[in-house]
């Protein structure tokens, strides 16, 4: 171990709380923001303190909405954010474990091709391909549905890739051992496969659910209706052009609430999480 | 690489590979196409009747100055992002690495702006430094700058620039510190013994060591400046004042909205592919993987 000197040591201590502070913030203005006045903070004269509004704010914000711009509840769009990324995790998942299954298990004529058709999705994000996709969405009369919120978003490699690299792993002992038991490739995977990858889907799904969740430009063209709206599309509403309409408090609670379930699965989850940012990348 | 150990299908591995095979081929290669296909046509004002045109919708982009300057601008805030959300975090890796006590903490408090959506930054930093009632617009103003990117598109430029990096801090952070702690000790302790100063040992050893770290994340980190602030733009200035801040992804957005020209709007998208694909073949190729195929 190499000796760190004491004032290398507090030096390091003072970058990282300099560090922390940067980072934190605006998230701690957001804090304030949303327990105060919105007169006084559209006069710009707003408090570094936490004021009194706390709850009237959160609970106008989670309930009614802002009186202007969008009534939409934020429980509502909170509620849009979570199924949606629950089916993006979710359907992603599914359908990426059981391709990953066959591409490795089996042999069968344009094994290889498929492998590769998939794969190059590994490419391209959702937004170069915008327009199209929405026609064709709209043509599938998915538009304002959470089947069109979550099915394009689903289109890609990565959790593919990665169950069939999380395959390759395991050893041949396993397939042989489950075969002498009788085992056929349903039971397999069900008893033997499946409890292996538990860690890997649960770091897979951590970072996914966190994907779905934050994804904005898609939910932004596809939903009209109101009720249909993601937290993301939400708060973006919210924000009129016209600033003195604008409901900071309302808008600030609803950018907090908006982070709230992304971020705390990062922090409880911390070890899965960088698990599946570190494999995802890969 | 293969497995020896298999089982005999006919069928069952084509059910297996059926709905994602279908899921891609719909909402992936079916829209890639036809993005491909749109910008070879022009439709006319009425959409009703279009007509092939070979490369004139690509060429009539190259030809207008407002395309190309959303290029440079696209390039030049993606540097001035990668840039600076990597040199920050790689300074906060670098503490985070050293045997401190509560390192783990540290740790947390700075990964979670990673799971903060881009409209969600977006509306954190508008309201910090909004021209009338930003908290830190008071102290700009009271330092003599005439803050207000709502009319001044260079600082416009400078929030966007500002916010995309915060986010991104976190991301480089992480995988600088993954990067720094698979350096093996034993090598800076030899730099040590010979004398080498921390500051020595660094930029002599250890940078050197992280930069495979230092290039992946370059890539990533264009890439994101590409993509994701399309979210960070929206919620903030919406590509102005003027077109100061439109970035490439913003165009194709505002192209196809409300311009409603559908051949040049797929012609952009499919450039914006061509960028993609040449990023990621960029990181294939020279960013060790231990991915194998």
């Amino acid at each position: 171990m190499v000796e760190e000197e004491g004032f290398q040591r507090y030096l390091a201590h003072a970058i990282l709380w300099i560090g922390i502070a940067i980072v934190a913030f605006p998230v701690y203005l957001a804090i304030v923001a949303s327990t105060q006045d919105n007169a006084v903070i559209a006069n710009g004269q707003m408090s570094l303190l936490p004021g009194g509004h706390f709850f009237e704010t959160y609970y106008q914000t989670l309930f009614v909405g802002t009186s202007g711009s969008t009534r939409e509840p934020v429980l509502n769009m909170m509620l849009n954010s979570l199924v949606m990324a629950l089916l993006i995790a979710v359907g992603k998942i599914a359908i990426s474990i059981i391709s990953a299954y066959a591409i490795v298990y089996f042999r069968f004529p344009f094994r290889m091709a498929i492998f590769w058709i998939i794969f190059i999705t590994l490419m391209l994000p959702v937004e170069v391909r915008i327009y199209p996709t929405y026609k064709i969405v709209a043509d599938l009369h998915l538009l304002d549905s959470y089947a069109g919120l979550s099915l394009p978003l689903i289109a890609s490699a990565t959790a593919t890739l990665l169950f069939r690299q999380f395959f390759m792993t395991v050893p041949d002992e396993l397939l042989e051992a489950s075969r002498i038991d009788g085992a056929g490739p349903f039971r397999f995977f069900w008893d033997t496969l499946l409890p292996l990858s538990r860690t890997n889907m649960a770091a897979l799904f951590v970072i996914l659910f966190i994907l779905g969740w934050n994804q904005y430009l898609w939910p932004l063209l596809i939903t009209t209706r109101d009720d249909m709206q993601t937290i993301q599309v939400g708060i973006r509403k919210m924000i009129t052009t016209t600033d003195a309409l604008t409901e900071w408090p309302i808008v600030m609670a609803t950018a907090l609430l908006a982070m709230l379930p992304p971020v705390f699965v990062v922090v409880v989850m911390q070890k899965l999480f960088v698990r599946g940012l570190v494999e995802t990348e890969k | 690489m293969q497995k020896q150990a298999i089982f005999q299908s006919k069928l069952l591995p084509y059910a297996l590979v059926a709905p994602q095979l279908a899921i891609v081929l719909i909402f992936f290669y079916w829209p890639a196409a036809q993005a491909v296909i749109q910008s070879f046509l022009l439709q006319d004002a009425f959409g009703l009747s279009t007509s092939f045109v070979w490369f004139d919708n690509y060429l009539e982009l190259f030809k207008d100055p407002a395309y190309f300057a959303a290029i440079i601008r696209t390039f030049a805030f993606s540097f001035a992002i990668a840039v600076s959300s990597l040199s920050f975090a790689l300074l906060l890796a670098v503490m985070a690495d050293k045997p401190l006590r509560g390192s783990t903490l540290y740790r947390t408090l700075l990964i979670w702006p990673y799971a903060v959506a881009p409209p969600v930054v977006g509306v954190l930093w508008v309201f910090m430094l909004h021209p009338s009632l930003g908290v830190l617009s008071r102290y700009l103003r009271a330092m003599g700058v005439d803050w207000n990117p709502l009319l001044n598109g260079d600082q416009a430029a400078a929030l966007i620039i500002l916010a995309a990096a915060w986010k991104q801090i976190s991301y480089n952070f992480l995988f600088f510190l993954a990067g720094l702690q698979s350096i093996p000790k034993s090598v800076i302790e030899a730099a040590a013994i010979d004398g080498a100063r921390p500051m020595r040992r660094f930029w002599t050893v250890i940078f050197p060591l992280l930069s495979p770290t230092i290039f992946f994340l370059l890539v990533i980190n264009i890439v994101y400046a590409f993509f994701d602030t399309f979210g960070i733009i929206d919620t903030m200035t919406r590509g102005g004042p003027g077109k100061a801040t439109e970035t490439l992804v913003y165009k194709v957005y505002t192209d196809g909205l409300l311009g409603g020209n559908l051949g040049s709007s797929a012609a952009q998208s499919v450039i914006l592919m061509v960028i993609v694909i040449v990023l990621t073949g960029i990181q294939f190729r020279f960013v060790e993987r231990k991915v194998t195929y």
